[in-house]
């Protein structure tokens, strides 16, 4: 046995393997970054190169503009509440399904894993002129209720079994200390899932962080534009100007990457979970 | 559909026998919990999920501008036209070959990965976090890197030429014999992390005490590999192909900012999705639009159905097949 797992370490084809696989990984992360570093010269006369000598006036330009923190804000806002109203939404509908027995559960719980399967492609047309026709178009509660809308699928696909892993003994004796279910909900349920919920929250995070689709047909104001339809307007508006289109791409990508690493492990878990189902 | 199954109350109009009331235990203060904590939920979701479906089907008959209501009924017109439309037949095809593909390259190549990361090894953790990293990237900015990177004197051609393979460097993105596998690169490299991830924590359900006893038996590692650890990451595997299928035939941002509206087509890497974006919203034409809307969610709803029957139905405990 010791042999055994003594020669799976020492194997250095394994670490060659992977050492070029965080290569080409992050290699075109690493490019965007450090071209961000170099000026345009210089990445015309040698696309591949080293900055020589480092320039950081293109980082310093974006992060003295305006238009880099006001999208910043925005993006900031829109992934917050609609985090905020996923978590929450999903939480109470999935104690629903998880702990109470009544008709209609099965196909409460079907209509919501049917969402799985419609990314917002399809309905974005139709959503379009729902959101226009509400006036909110051009605002982010116009972005954040469809983001709550199509997030709540996948946040109840991973809530429902957690909540359902709660021991029914727990729930007993809290009932026969008069607990009633809304309060055992609030007191024993809510604490309990909190690593299930940071799980949901941080992928309703990330991917409002990172929408397109949805901020490109209900944001057409500078004004209200977020972090993606930023960069896009930005690598349009400077298209010569290839140092500054990097450093601003690489300074959007810092908080999903920060956000991400630290919260790693949660995603893992939770997506592990959605997958045992 | 949504509000009837809430708490419906079995019997339909049918006189409920008075007996026996409460034969359910369901209280009306019960009702009137499910109803709050579910209402919401329920509400936000059919209001913004489900109804814009059932709009796309009612638009998709007009011919419609997207001002006032729409008046000008032309029946299954756009439906026509779209399937006549040489653009869609290509749009089409683009996809087919993206779903089979993503299928056939990312596939093997996470299994490898997970196999490879599954092995004790240092910085395995590290490891796995940086695979991740694409994959938490938004498209836009995975897509402006690409597009510079992969430009005719971009950093990848830089590359080749300084050392001395000027023969492979090529236009990357242009060319339409070779746009779609370029957009297949990309596709792997963004997303195969998800994949290796998933497979990963399949990996690790698999008791380890199998491979003792197959390593016992004299089972080479790649023996084990093949008998024991593959058959028993069925599941995942058919998860993940369902995920990747409904995301494959919905493809729209990295295609859209890469090649933009009008050059996906000749590159050879328009979509189904660019397609209803490019011929209906920026044409004006959203009752054309809602109709390729409609026309798209058959199709990925026809194949989700068939593979949950044909490969899916094996994995009934499956997070997708029922609420119990």
């Amino acid at each position: 046995m010791a042999t055994a797992t003594q020669t799976r370490r020492g194997n250095p084809t394994a670490y060659v393997a992977a050492l070029a696989l965080i290569g080409i990984m992050l290699g075109p992360v690493v490019y965007i970054i450090i071209g961000g570093f170099r000026t345009n010269s210089q990445i015309t006369t040698d696309p591949a190169g080293l900055p020589d000598p480092w320039q950081f006036g293109n980082y310093l330009d974006v992060l003295t503009g305006d238009t880099f923190w006001l999208q910043v804000t925005n993006s900031t806002i829109a992934a917050v509440v609609t985090t905020a109203g996923v978590v929450g939404m999903g939480v109470m509908a999935s104690y629903v399904i998880a702990r109470y027995r009544f008709r209609g559960r099965g196909a409460m719980y079907a209509l919501f894993a049917a969402g799985l399967m419609f990314p917002p492609t399809v309905a974005i047309t139709p959503l379009y002129v729902l959101i226009k026709n509400l006036g909110l178009v051009n605002t982010l509660p116009g972005i954040i209720l469809p983001q709550i809308a199509f997030s709540l699928p996948t946040t109840i696909i991973i809530l429902v079994p957690f909540l359902r892993a709660i021991p029914r003994e727990l729930e007993e004796a809290a009932f026969i200390d008069r607990c009633s279910r809304l309060g055992f909900f609030w007191r024993m349920v809510l604490p309990l899932s909190v690593p299930g919920l940071i799980t949901v929250g941080i992928l309703a995070f990330v991917n409002s962080w990172n929408s397109y689709l949805l901020p490109l047909f209900i944001l057409n104001d500078q004004e209200s534009f977020t972090l993606p339809l930023g960069v896009q307007a930005f690598a349009s508006q400077y298209s010569v100007d290839t140092a500054k289109v990097l450093a601003f791409t690489s300074l959007s990508m810092i908080p999903a990457l920060v956000f991400f690493s630290l919260f790693e492990r949660r995603i893992v878990g939770g997506l592990t979970g959605a997958v045992k189902g | 559909m949504t509000s009837g199954t809430r708490v419906r109350d079995g019997g339909g109009v049918a006189a409920p026998p008075p007996a026996r009331p409460r034969r359910r235990g369901i209280s009306w203060a019960q009702r009137l919990e499910i109803l709050a904590l579910s209402g919401p939920a329920i509400l936000v979701f059919a209001g913004f999920v489900i109804t814009p479906v059932i709009l796309a089907g009612y638009y998709g008959f007009y011919r419609w501008k997207g001002f006032g209501p729409p008046t000008n009924f032309v029946g299954l017109d756009n439906y026509v036209t779209i399937l006549q439309d040489k653009l869609f037949h290509e749009a089409l095809w683009h996809n087919a070959q993206i779903v089979v593909l993503s299928l056939v390259l990312q596939g093997p190549i996470a299994i490898g990965l997970a196999l490879l990361l599954n092995r004790r090894m240092r910085g395995q953790s590290l490891i796995r976090v940086l695979i991740f990293v694409p994959y938490v990237i938004s498209e836009v900015i995975v897509g402006t890197a690409w597009a510079l990177l992969l430009q005719s004197q971009g950093a990848v051609n830089g590359i080749l030429r300084s050392i001395g393979l000027d023969g492979l460097a090529k236009d990357w993105l242009a060319d339409p014999s070779l746009a779609i596998w370029t957009l297949m690169l990309i596709l792997t490299w963004k997303y195969v992390g998800f994949a290796v991830i998933l497979f990963l924590a399949g990996m690790q359900n698999i008791p380890e005490e199998l491979a003792e006893a197959a390593a016992m038996d004299g089972a080479s590692y790649w023996q084990t590999q093949w008998r024991i650890t593959l058959p028993l990451l069925g599941p995942t595997i058919r998860i993940w192909g369902f995920l990747s299928v409904i995301g494959a035939l919905q493809l729209f941002d990295l295609v859209y900012i890469i090649w933009g509206q009008y050059v996906a087509s000749t590159a050879g890497t328009s979509t189904m999705a660019t397609y209803m974006v490019s011929e209906g919203r920026n044409a004006g034409n959203y009752g054309y639009g809602n109709a390729v809307a409609v026309v798209l969610f058959i199709i990925s709803m026809i194949i989700a159905l068939v593979y949950q029957r044909f490969v899916l139905r094996r994995d009934t405990e499956g997070a997708l097949t029922g609420g119990r």
